[in-house]
C-alpha cells in the first residue's frame, strides 16, 4: 500500500516546543553558563594578574641570582636561592611522604580493607588532613628545630612531608579501590598470592592516579609558606645543606609582598609566577611520563 | 519457542542417541574432585546446602539451574576463589585426589594453579598478549626461550595462535570479546591445571565466539577436566558429559537437585522440577 493511501497518526515531530518552556530552557542553560563563567573568573583573575604582574621582570637573572641588598640598584637582583630552596623542601617532603603514604594507602585498600583497623587508621589520616598547616609548622619546630637547635631544610621539608602524607595516602587507596575486582581475581585465579597480585596486577592499573596524587601533593607543598616560617626560616644565601636556613620561594614572597621596597614588591610577582610555573612543569613532565610507561 | 523447531529434548529423543543404558554400564571414570555434604556461608547467609557430588577426571561437567542458585558460589568454592570476596564459612568437604582442600595447611595459591578458572567476562589484563599469557608462568622461573614455547603452546591449545602470532606484543584489550575469552583460557592453561573451572565463560559472547569457545572445549576434554556452569542448556547439552541441576526457592538457599550423565538429565530426569526446568518450564 502506498503511504499516501493509508491513514497516517497525526505526527507533531516539527512542532516546537510552547513558548513558555522554550523561555525555561533558555533560561536555565543561560543561568547556568553565567553561574561557571562567575565561578572561574577568580581561577582567571588570579592566572592574569600573575602572568602580567610577574611576566614584567622575569629575565634569567632572576633565576640565577641571588637576593640584592636593597637599594643596590646595579647589582643582579634575583631568588635563585629561593627556587633551589622549595625544590629541596619539597624533595624531602615527597621522599619521607610518598613512600610512607603510596604504603598505607596499600595496606588500607589492598590488605585491610573493610577492617576496623583500616577503619581507624583512615578516620585518623582524614584528620591529619585537615590539621591547620600552621599547626604542622609548629609541631616540626617543637620536634626538630628545638631538638637541633636550628632551623633547617630538614624541619621545613619534614612539615611539608606531613601536610602531604594524608593527600598521598588518600589518593592512593582511592586509586587503587577504582582497579576492577576482575583483575584481582584473574591474578588469584592463575595463583597469585595477594603481594603479588597487588603489586603485578593492580598497582599498574591504578599508577596514573597515583602520581596525580603525588603530584597534587607537591603542587600543595611547593605553595604552603606556614610550616616554613618557623621551620626554614629564610635567608639571602644559597641552600648550606639540610641543616641550616634555608629561604622558598613561598615564604620570599609572604617577605616581598609586603615590604616597603618597590622592587621587592615585583620580585614577589615574578616568584608567584616561577612557582606557579614549576608546578604546571612538574605536572606535566610526570603525566608525560607515566602515560609513556604505561604504553 | 515455535512448535516447529526441535528443542534439544527432542532431538535427544530420537533413538539412535537415546541409548542412554548404555551410557550407563560403562565403568564410572575416576574421580577428580569429590564433594561431600559441603554447606556454605557467605557471612551469615547460608547459599548452599549439602551438595555432594564427583567430578569425573576428563570430563566436562555443567552446572546448571537458575540464577541465584548457587552455581557460581559452588564453582567458586572449588578453587576457594569466593574467599576474595568476602568472609566464607563452609562445613562439609571438599577432595581434590584425595585432599582435603579446606585443609588449614593447605596453600590456596597452590591450589589455584592446580584448579584454574576463566570467568564470565573475559577479563585480560591491560598488557600485551603475551605478558597475559606468561603471567602466572613467570614466578616458576622459567627461561626466555622456554617461555616463548609455553607461551606458545597455551595460545595453540586455546585456538588462538593463528589469530594472534603476529601481534604478540600487541595490548590484550585490542581483541574482540571472543578472543579476549580465549585468551584468558589460554593463560589460565599455561599454568597446567588439572581443573579448569569456567563461570558461565559464554554468556558475555556472541555466537559465534559462543560456537569457537564450545569447540574448544571438547578438545580440551582429552587432558583436562573441566566444571562449566552456564544459564544456556542448549550449551550444556552440547558440550558437557555429566550435568549437574541446582535449584532454590524461597528461602534463597540453593541444593543440588539431580547429578548425573548430559543425556540422562535433558532426556529422563528423576526430579520432576529437573524435567521441567530442562524443558523450559521455568527458569
Amino acid at each position: 500500500m502506498e503511504l499516501s493511501d493509508r491513514e497516517l497518526p497525526d505526527l507533531d515531530l516539527q512542532q516546537p516546543l510552547s513558548l513558555p518552556r522554550r523561555l525555561f530552557e533558555y533560561g536555565t542553560t543561560a543561568i547556568a553558563l553565567g553561574l561557571t563563567v562567575v565561578a572561574l573568573l577568580p581561577l582567571f583573575a588570579i592566572f592574569w594578574q600573575i602572568v602580567s604582574q610577574g611576566l614584567q621582570h622575569l629575565s634569567l637573572e632572576v633565576l640565577v641570582a641571588l637576593p640584592a641588598p636593597v637599594g643596590m640598584e646595579d647589582q643582579p637582583n634575583g631568588f635563585a636561592n629561593a627556587i633551589l630552596g622549595t625544590m629541596m623542601m619539597v624533595g624531602v617532603g615527597a621522599s619521607v611522604s610518598v613512600p610512607f603514604g603510596v604504603m598505607t594507602g596499600i595496606f588500607l585498600s589492598e590488605f585491610a580493607g573493610g577492617t576496623a583497623i583500616a577503619n581507624g587508621i583512615r578516620f585518623a589520616v582524614k584528620i591529619l588532613s585537615s590539621v591547620p598547616s600552621i599547626v604542622v609548622g609548629v609541631f616540626a619546630y617543637a620536634t626538630i628545630v628545638l631538638a637541633t637547635k636550628q632551623f633547617s631544610a630538614l624541619a621545613g621539608g619534614f612539615a611539608l612531608g606531613v601536610i602531604m602524607l594524608p593527600i598521598v595516602t588518600l589518593t592512593t587507596e582511592e586509586a587503587l579501590k577504582l582497579v576492577p575486582d576482575t583483575y584481582r581475581l584473574a591474578s588469584a585465579g592463575l595463583g597469585e598470592g595477594r603481594f603479588s597480585t597487588t603489586f603485578r596486577a593492580v598497582i599498574p592499573n591504578a599508577l596514573p592516579a597515583i602520581v596525580t596524587g603525588v603530584l597534587l601533593a607537591v603542587s600543595r607543598a611547593a605553595g604552603e609558606t606556614a610550616p616554613l616560617i618557623f621551620t626554614a626560616l629564610s635567608s639571602q644565601n644559597w641552600p648550606q645543606g639540610l641543616l641550616s636556613p634555608t629561604p622558598s620561594l613561598s615564604v620570599l614572597i609572604f617577605n616581598y609582598a609586603d615590604s616597603p621596597y618597590r622592587e621587592q614588591n615585583a620580585l614577589a610577582w615574578t616568584a608567584a609566577f616561577v612557582l606557579l610555573a614549576i608546578v604546571l612543569l612538574v605536572n606535566t613532565i610526570s603525566r608525560q611520563v607515566t602515560r609513556k610507561h604505561l604504553k | 519457542m515455535a512448535s516447529e523447531e526441535r528443542t534439544p529434548y527432542d532431538r535427544a529423543l530420537e533413538p539412535e542417541i537415546r541409548d542412554v543404558s548404555i551410557e550407563l554400564s560403562e565403568p564410572p571414570p575416576s574421580t577428580a574432585i569429590e564433594v561431600q555434604n559441603l554447606h556454605f556461608h557467605y557471612g551469615r547467609r547460608k547459599v548452599l546446602e549439602d551438595i555432594s557430588i564427583d567430578i569425573y577426571q576428563h570430563h566436562i561437567t555443567a552446572v546448571i539451574g537458575s540464577s541465584g542458585c548457587g552455581k557460581s558460589t559452588f564453582l567458586k568454592a572449588l578453587n576457594r576463589i569466593g574467599e576474595i570476596e568476602g568472609n566464607v564459612n563452609v562445613a562439609g568437604s571438599v577432595r581434590f585426589f584425595g585432599q582435603d582442600i579446606y585443609d588449614r595447611r593447605v596453600n590456596v595459591n597452590r591450589l589455584r594453579r592446580h584448579i584454574g578458572m576463566v570467568f564470565q567476562r573475559p577479563n585480560p589484563f591491560p598488557i600485551s598478549i603475551y605478558d597475559n599469557v606468561a603471567y602466572g608462568v613467570r614466578r616458576l622461573g622459567r627461561s626466555r626461550v622456554h617461555l616463548d614455547e609455553i607461551v606458545e603452546s597455551a595460545l595453540r591449545r586455546a585456538v588462538l595462535w593463528d589469530e594472534v602470532k603476529e601481534d604478540l606484543k600487541k595490548s590484550a584489550l585490542g581483541l574482540s570479546g571472543g578472543q579476549q575469552q580465549r585468551l584468558c583460557i589460554a593463560r589460565a592453561l599455561a599454568i597446567e591445571p588439572e581443573v579448569l573451572l569456567m563461570d558461565e565463560p559464554c554468556s558475555a559472547l556472541d555466537p559465534i565466539s559462543t560456537m569457537k569457545i564450545e569447540e574448544l572445549l571438547r578438545q580440551l576434554r582429552s587432558r583436562y577436566t573441566i566444571v562449566i556452569v552456564t544459564h544456556n542448556m542448549q550449551q550444556a547439552s552440547r558440550v558437557s558429559d555429566y550435568t549437574a541441576f541446582f535449584n532454590t526457592d524461597e528461602s534463597r538457599i540453593g541444593r543440588l537437585v539431580e547429578f548425573g550423565p548430559t543425556v540422562q538429565i535433558f532426556t529422563c530426569a528423576a526430579n520432576s522440577s529437573t524435567r521441567d526446568y530442562v524443558e523450559g518450564r521455568f527458569g
